[in-house]
């Protein structure tokens, strides 16, 4: 039942939660390794967009994914892995990563909670296209909008390792996969679940292109976070998948502890929909939230992994609420954005920079943003720009969105 | 029964009987299905069937909100819904006041503006709209929602079949039981648009899609008002490959209770399609009343079991039945069911 709670778990000491498997798909590579190592070096992955047509678009330049030929061997039919598109192939690398890492058997209820904008959006495309232009046409039509729906990628999921579910699927714009991850989050703390899998997805799109481009809000360079001369964002693709468990459970089965997630706060920016408040007020909210949760101060936190888009309205609100909530704490405060690497990947960018953060805490490292120009003098906070190895205990990912959902995440090293 | 209690405190609808409880409750009560309206499709000269939302009896006031001006359809039967349930004369949310959240749950979403902006960008992407495309991202209506009701709480979207309406269900009352909000509004809304409406028959050729909103306003307070208690929300069965629809649907029909006389079961099946076979089977014990809204308002997906939950706890608040069961096996991803009661007064509100 998913309602009510078991007798007494209400009044239940909360669980701490550890992460036990993690998978990561960006255009700096597939899998962990191929990753740590180059968020650690601060490597850009920007190139001409080449999935589809953008001669008639301001930019022409995306992070895109180089998927392989092969996906891992799974409990899917060939018949299931060809009807996959580009967003499953990254969700179930991803995923099948962080499966094997976390060493699971299948259970019946363990549920999955993913954030993804888009679910499989250029099936949807392909869809809409047919429509158009063979409206008699009806071939293929079928298995499109199936699989174009993102609850679909979370069943392709279960079946994969051979588990029922239930599949939750939170679309809070930008910060879906952090929201995702939040709510998995919550589900393991409050003794809900024992296991989770959980994380987000996207793919590069023209629609998506089509869309932040007509906002004006795309780079035609590649992105330059916090600079004082930033013009917009570029866009990339990728996955990132957790399997979370309660730390009790993990270290009854001596399973390997990459982290664990200690606080996650959400607050709703209700000042317009694509642009935050001047001030930040609500990613100071999350961020002061998701610190009270995880009872910490700013000043115990060692890398903060920024939204950072690098359009001037978020890093100009951004970087106000950082300086606000860490207060004296700022001017030795290391931040970055990822971003400058791979892109804002919409849905999945939360998950994904949450295994930034995993990643820096384990190997101790700070991930720089090599890219940036001239810092915007509203930063008052240590922008990471070199390679640098660090002594870190404690990581903090910020996610905004559109429609003003902002969400941040706190992440201890295990240690 | 675990130690939270959680309480029906409004509800709302918007769907083809009209705007707000009333509408759907006469189509319901009536028992007769609503007309159908011809919705063009391009480039095919047979139009699709569907049952549109007709027209406000007036303009409805949250269209005055700034926010509100360029919303698509279902930005605005979501807010419809929602401000009925909310009640409280439409009035904000104070400040400092209780913590309101919003789980928006849909399956299309903001087709319209999706399949209009994606024309567009491949017309002459240059000339794409930048109005709309901010429309396009499945959390607008719920942001809108936020903006019009002042609330800076949880603002959750859940995408997924017509089951997600009953995970945010659960979802708030997760959120109610931790203590993390005081009230949290649920929405299931969709819009008609023919790209929509043409993949849904592509699947089930006999139903009818249909539009709209639904709303509960969910709390802990038990006290005057209360329309009726969530009882339970059962397991979300997923359809695998492991587990049929018809397992699904057997074992969230195991987690409900037997049949009694004076309860109510809110189906989503509603004929012998296909696609209905494994509610029915479910269901085949119960021998007591059964109402099944799509029957009579159409295929309305997120929109259609938020009506279903809403009509389950109108007729308990209506004293028609003392409890009521709501039965819903989506289109392509769960099985799921709540249970809704009278409200009874616990010790402490």
């Amino acid at each position: 039942m998913l309602f009510p709670l078991p007798n007494g778990s209400d009044a239940a000491k909360p669980a701490r939660v550890a992460v036990t498997g993690a998978g990561i798909v960006t255009a700096l590579g597939v899998g962990w390794q191929k990753n740590a190592e180059g968020f650690r070096a601060g490597r850009t992955a920007f190139r001409p967009v080449s999935l589809f047509d953008v001669s008639r678009q301001r930019c022409k330049i995306a992070a895109e994914v180089d998927l392989p030929d092969e996906l891992p061997a799974t409990r899917l039919s060939r018949k299931n892995l060809q009807r996959l598109d580009r967003a499953s192939r990254m969700l179930l690398l991803a995923a099948a990563e962080a499966w094997s890492q976390a060493r699971w058997n299948a259970a019946d209820d363990m549920p999955v909670v993913l954030g993804t904008t888009g679910g499989e959006m250029n099936l949807g495309q392909q869809f809409l296209r047919q429509a158009i232009q063979s409206p008699d046409d009806r071939r293929r039509q079928p298995t499109r909008i199936t699989h174009y729906q993102a609850q679909r990628q979370g069943l392709d999921l279960c079946g994969a390792f051979g588990f029922q579910g239930p599949v939750t699927i939170i679309a809070n714009a930008c910060a879906s996969s952090a929201n995702a991850i939040g709510h998995a989050w919550e589900l393991v703390r409050r003794r809900r679940a024992e296991t989770v899998i959980t994380g987000g997805y996207e793919s590069l799109s023209e629609m998506t292109l089509g869309g932040f481009d007509s906002l004006q809000a795309l780079s035609p360079a590649p992105c330059r976070p916090f600079a004082v001369d930033r013009d917009g964002l570029t866009l990339g693709e990728g996955a990132a998948i957790f399997a979370l468990e309660s730390l009790d459970r993990a270290l009854r089965r001596d399973a390997e502890i990459l982290g664990e997630i200690i606080g996650y706060g959400a607050v709703t920016d209700t000042y317009h929909l694509t642009q935050p408040h001047p001030g930040g007020n609500a990613a100071l909210g999350a961020m002061s939230a998701a610190c009270a949760r995880a009872g910490v101060s700013p000043a115990q936190i060692d890398y903060l992994n920024a939204h950072g888009t690098a359009t001037p309205h978020n890093d100009a609100a951004e970087a106000a609420a950082i300086n606000l909530w860490a207060g004296p704490r700022a001017p030795d405060l290391p931040v970055s954005s990822t971003k400058a690497g791979i892109g804002h990947l919409l849905g999945a960018a939360g998950a994904v920079e949450a295994a930034v953060c995993l990643m820096a805490l384990r190997g101790q490292w700070l991930p720089p943003q090599t890219s940036s120009g001239p810092l915007d003098p509203a930063c008052r906070f240590h922008l990471v720009r070199e390679p640098a190895d660090a002594s870190l205990n404690i990581a903090l990912s910020n996610s905004f969105g559109f429609g003003g959902a902002n969400a941040t995440l706190i992440l201890r090293r295990w240690a | 029964m675990g130690l939270s209690r959680v309480f029906v405190r409004g509800i709302g609808a918007v769907s083809p009987a009209g705007w707000g409880v009333p509408a759907l409750r006469a189509v319901l009560d009536a028992g007769a299905p609503l007309a159908t309206q011809p919705l063009s499709r391009p480039g095919r000269q047979k139009p699709l069937e569907v049952r549109l939302v007709p027209p406000p009896p007036s303009r409805p006031s949250f269209l005055g909100h700034a926010r509100l001006r360029r919303t698509s359809a279902i930005t605005q039967f979501a807010v419809a819904a929602a401000i009925e349930a909310w009640g409280h004369n439409a009035a904000p949310a104070q400040k400092d006041g209780p913590a309101l959240g919003i789980v928006v749950c849909v399956l299309t979403g903001n087709v319209t503006y999706s399949r209009r902006f994606y024309e567009e960008v491949l017309r002459d992407p240059p000339t794409a709209s930048p109005l709309i495309f901010p429309e396009t991202v499945f959390n607008a209506p719920a942001s809108h929602l936020a903006a019009c009701l002042g609330t800076a709480a949880f603002n959750y979207t859940l995408v997924g079949d017509e089951g997600a309406f009953l995970q945010g269900l659960a979802l708030a009352a997760h959120w109610l039981a931790d203590d993390s909000l005081d009230a949290c509004l649920v929405v299931g809304a969709e819009e008609t648009d023919w790209i929509a409406a043409d993949a849904l028959k592509l699947f089930q050729h006999a139903s009818v899609p249909a539009a709209g909103a639904g709303a509960l306003l969910l709390g802990k307070n038990s006290g005057p008002g209360a329309i009726a208690e969530l009882a339970a929300v059962t397991g979300s069965f997923s359809f695998t490959q492991n587990q049929s629809r018809a397992d699904a649907a057997r074992k969230m029909r195991a987690q409900l209770p037997p049949c009694a006389a004076d309860e109510l079961l809110c189906a989503s099946a509603h004929d012998s399609r296909p696609a209905d076979r494994a509610e029915v089977a479910a269901w085949r014990d119960w021998q007591g009343a059964r109402l099944a809204p799509k029957a009579l308002l159409g295929e309305g997906l997120a929109a259609a079991s938020a009506w279903q939950c809403v009509a389950a706890c109108d007729n308990i608040g209506r004293n028609k039945f003392a409890a009521a069961n709501v039965s819903v096996v989506g289109l392509n991803q769960q099985a799921i069911g709540a249970r809704f009661t009278k409200p009874v007064c616990s010790a402490s509100p």
